[in-house]
Formats: structure tokens, sequence, C-alpha cells
């Protein structure tokens, strides 16, 4: 273990049945870091967030965040991290507070009626705080969402196609709140398909391949049209289109 | 205090989604009252037979139509994706299956309560002599059958066909909890002597404190995939 490292993952495999969904990966990431996950679709980049968040355990390989052992020490790591992912994690029949007040109540958070307020502020959603959540489009739910990963303030945020569902306004809003987190020191992983997007956002990104991570680098210095051509050769002539952010 | 922080508030969030929805203790009560309805119309009204039968009754009652409730207690989470969220808070996985536990527990005595007013009725016949004895049994029995039901609750809510999985799970391992509650039943609305209870009061406890047991040192691993 390097005392430098905040978040270590070492020779992580990961296996559903005889499909190989991670292959040998490592990442090492600085507190502060953030880091694009960039991959055709079935590339493995959801399996990875997942392991790293210990929602799934490798078949083989460790994960060690800020100290914390993924597997060991799950709660005090839970407590530190937030994730965005394709589900929402929102119970449809609570109202927003209430599903703000659940998950705050989860994570014990101070002044749990003050945060809520702020949270429901901040993604939009103060003129619906008292409507139930099936109610809600699904863009909305992205924003209520959002709220639910940050109500503990999390010194880690795991994105996992962070984007969708929101709506222009909601993405720009999104985007501030990302540049937010990495301004407060917070460490940023997040998968997307938009090349563009992840490389203005995060300053190192990762290709994954196959389950394989086939190059991970900064990209702070690399211009949007360079990285696109260095993932054309990565990933090859049968990747799927990407979609180029707006 | 943590703890029970985080079981109350699982458990405030599961009765607020039940109190609006009602999907599970709708679907208890009714199965419960149609087993009612069925022994109603084969044995009639009136029962003359030996007492031990409307232990049967009741338990058939009380285990299908538990049942059915055990088998959407972790299915909604999984089907409303909510289970991962659950998961990803900062709570031990023995927390999440207590307040499951708790949750079903008191949905299914709810429903039982509900059932023993409408067999009354029904049947025409009183079990208020016999009401301590039988909130005991009741209590032992629903606790043990629920233990079980949420643990295999868990490990199908991600199957196909989980309602089939679920019972192929629950009832052969349930047996001696079923048993051992009709038998006490049985004992007590005949009248008979409350010595003869305790050997199967006894299967009940040591039933429940292995089942409870056997979830806490497996949960996690469970809960895992």
């Amino acid at each position: 273990m390097n005392p430098e490292h905040y978040i270590e993952a070492r020779g992580l495999n990961k296996k559903f049945g005889y499909k190989t969904a991670l292959r040998n990966v490592d990442i090492f990431l600085k507190e502060g870091d953030s880091l694009a996950l960039f991959g055709p679709n079935g590339a493995g980049k959801s399996t990875l967030i997942q392991v790293l968040c210990s929602l799934l355990q490798p078949t083989s390989g460790s994960v060690r965040i800020a100290g914390y052992e993924a597997r060991r020490d799950r709660e005090a790591l839970h407590q530190i991290i937030g994730l965005i992912g394709h589900q929402t994690f929102l119970y449809p029949y609570l109202t927003a507070y209430e599903n703000l007040k659940f998950y705050g109540a989860m994570y014990r958070v101070a002044r749990l009626n003050v945060r809520i307020t702020e949270v429901l502020d901040l993604v939009g959603l103060s003129d619906y705080r008292n409507d139930a959540v099936q109610n809600f489009s699904r863009g909305m739910q992205q924003r209520l969402s959002i709220g639910r990963a940050i109500i503990h303030d999390p010194m880690i945020m795991f994105l996992d196609e962070p984007f969708t569902g929101l709506d222009q306004q909601g993405r720009e809003d999104f985007i501030k709140l990302i540049l937010q987190f990495r301004d407060q020191g917070k460490t940023v992983i997040m998968a997307s398909h938009h090349l563009h997007l992840g490389i203005e956002l995060c300053g190192r990104a990762a290709i994954l391949k196959s389950g394989k991570i086939v190059y991970l680098q900064d990209v702070a210095h690399i211009s949007k049209n360079d990285f696109k051509q260095i993932y054309a050769q990565q990933v090859g002539e049968n990747a799927q289109p990407l979609k180029v952010a707006q | 205090m943590k703890f029970a922080h985080k079981l109350g508030a699982i458990i405030w969030k599961d009765f607020i989604s039940e109190f609006r929805t009602k999907e599970m203790i709708l679907s208890m009560c009714l199965f419960s009252f149609l087993v009612l309805i069925i022994f109603n119309f084969a044995f009639g009204s009136s029962l003359k037979f030996d007492r031990e039968m409307i232990a049967g009754i009741l338990w058939v009652a009380f285990i299908f139509s538990g049942l059915t409730g055990l088998g959407r207690s972790f299915s909604m989470e999984r089907d409303r994706g909510t289970l991962q969220g659950l998961i990803l808070c900062p709570v031990s996985p023995w927390t999440i299956f207590l307040a499951k536990l708790i949750g079903v527990f008191l949905f299914t005595t709810v429903m039982e309560i509900i059932t023993i007013f409408i067999f009354t009725i029904l049947y025409n016949t009183t079990i208020l002599p016999f009401l301590v004895p039988l909130g005991l049994i009741a209590f032992l029995g629903t606790l043990g059958f629920t233990a079980v039901g949420t643990i295999f609750s868990a490990i199908s809510a991600a199957a196909k066909s989980r309602n089939v999985l679920l019972s192929i799970l629950f009832f052969p391992i349930s047996v001696p909890v079923i048993i051992a509650s009709v038998k006490a039943t049985g004992i007590i609305l005949n009248g008979k002597s409350l010595q003869m209870v305790f050997p199967w009061l006894k299967i009940l406890v040591a039933f429940d404190l292995i089942f409870l047991l056997i979830s806490y040192l497996t949960f996690e691993y469970i809960l895992e995939e």
C-alpha cells in the first residue's frame, strides 16, 4: 500500500460465470484526482465502478480506498462515497423529501432538514419537495438521484453515465457541480461515452476494452480531437459510434 | 444507537411505501381470506371435529399468505432498483436483514390478527380463552417462518422464477416450525395442559435462534451478488 494512493485497485478480475468482465485492472489515484473511464458498451466500465464501490466483489484482486479495505471496512467506506448510476436508487412511492430524509438518516447527516433544503435547491427540485417520485420525469429523477448521492457530502464521487435523462439545463448544472467537486478537492471517477465532456471534466482518462485497461494517462494537455484519435486507435474499428457532447 | 437509527429508517421507509401501495398487506389478507372460505365450504361453518383441524386451517392460512408477502420484501427492492442503493448505504447487511424481517413480521402479524377475526366469524368459534398462549405460539411460529422466508426471499429475488424458487427453498426448511406451531396450537385449542406445549415451544425457540444466527453469519454473502 502506497500512502500516496487514495484509491488503490490492484489486479482486479471479475467473472460472471464464464464471462470475464474485468481483466487484471490496476488503478491508482491520489486524493483530489479525477478519472474518466471510456470504452464501448460491455467494456467493463460499470462493473469496475461497482467493484470500486464494493457493490460487487472482485473474483480476485483488492481495492483500498482512503485506507479502507473495500470488503472489510465496507460501512466506513460507504460513508465517504457517493454513486450516481444507471439506476436512481429512489423509492417511487416516497416524496422527494422523504427519499432524501431516508438516505440522510442512513448516512446520519447532521441538521438533516437544513441539508435536504440545500440539496433540493441545488438540484432544482425545491418546488417538487412533497411530490411522489413516481410522478417525476426521468430527468427529474436523475436530478433527485444526484441529490441522493451528495446528501452526505461524500469525499469520492462515482459517476456512471451520470448525464442520462438530463435536459440541457440539468446537464449544465451538473457539469458545474462536478467542477465544484474538483475544486473542493474531491475525487471523481466517471464512466461515460461522452469523450469530450469526460476529458473536459477529468484530469486523467482510462480506456477499457474487453475488461482490460488499454490506456491510462493524464489528459490535461491533450486536445479533444487528439484524444478522439487515441480512443479510435485503442478501441479499434469495431467500436460503436460515440456521442459527442453538446 | 447508530444501529437502531438505521434500522428504524429502513422500517419507516418500508412502512410508508406499504401504507401508500398496500401491495403486501392486501395480497396477504386476500389470500388468507380465500383459504378460510375454501375450508369453510369444505367443512361447514360449525367445527365439530378435532380442534387440531382448526390449528391446521389457521396455520395453512398464516404460512401461505405470509409467503406471498415474504416474496415481495426483497423482490420489490430489486425490481425498483433500490436494493443497490440500500447496500451502498453505510449499514451492515445484518441491519438490512433485521429491518426487512421486522417489517415482514409486523405485516404478517397484522394479517394474522385479521385472519383470526374473520376465522371466528366464519367458523362461529372463539379463541379468546386461549389468547395469551396462542399469541406466544403465533409470535414464535411467525418469527421462525418469516426469518427463513426473509433469507430465501433475498436469495430468490434475483431469479426469474423467484416465486417457484422461494417455495422450493422455503417449505422443506420450514417443516419443523410448521409442525411445531400446528401441534402447539392444537394442544392449546383442545384445552390440554400447558406442560404438553413446552416441547413444541422449545423447538420453536431453537428454530428461531438457529435461523437468526444463520442469517447473522451469512446475510453479507447473500446480499453480495
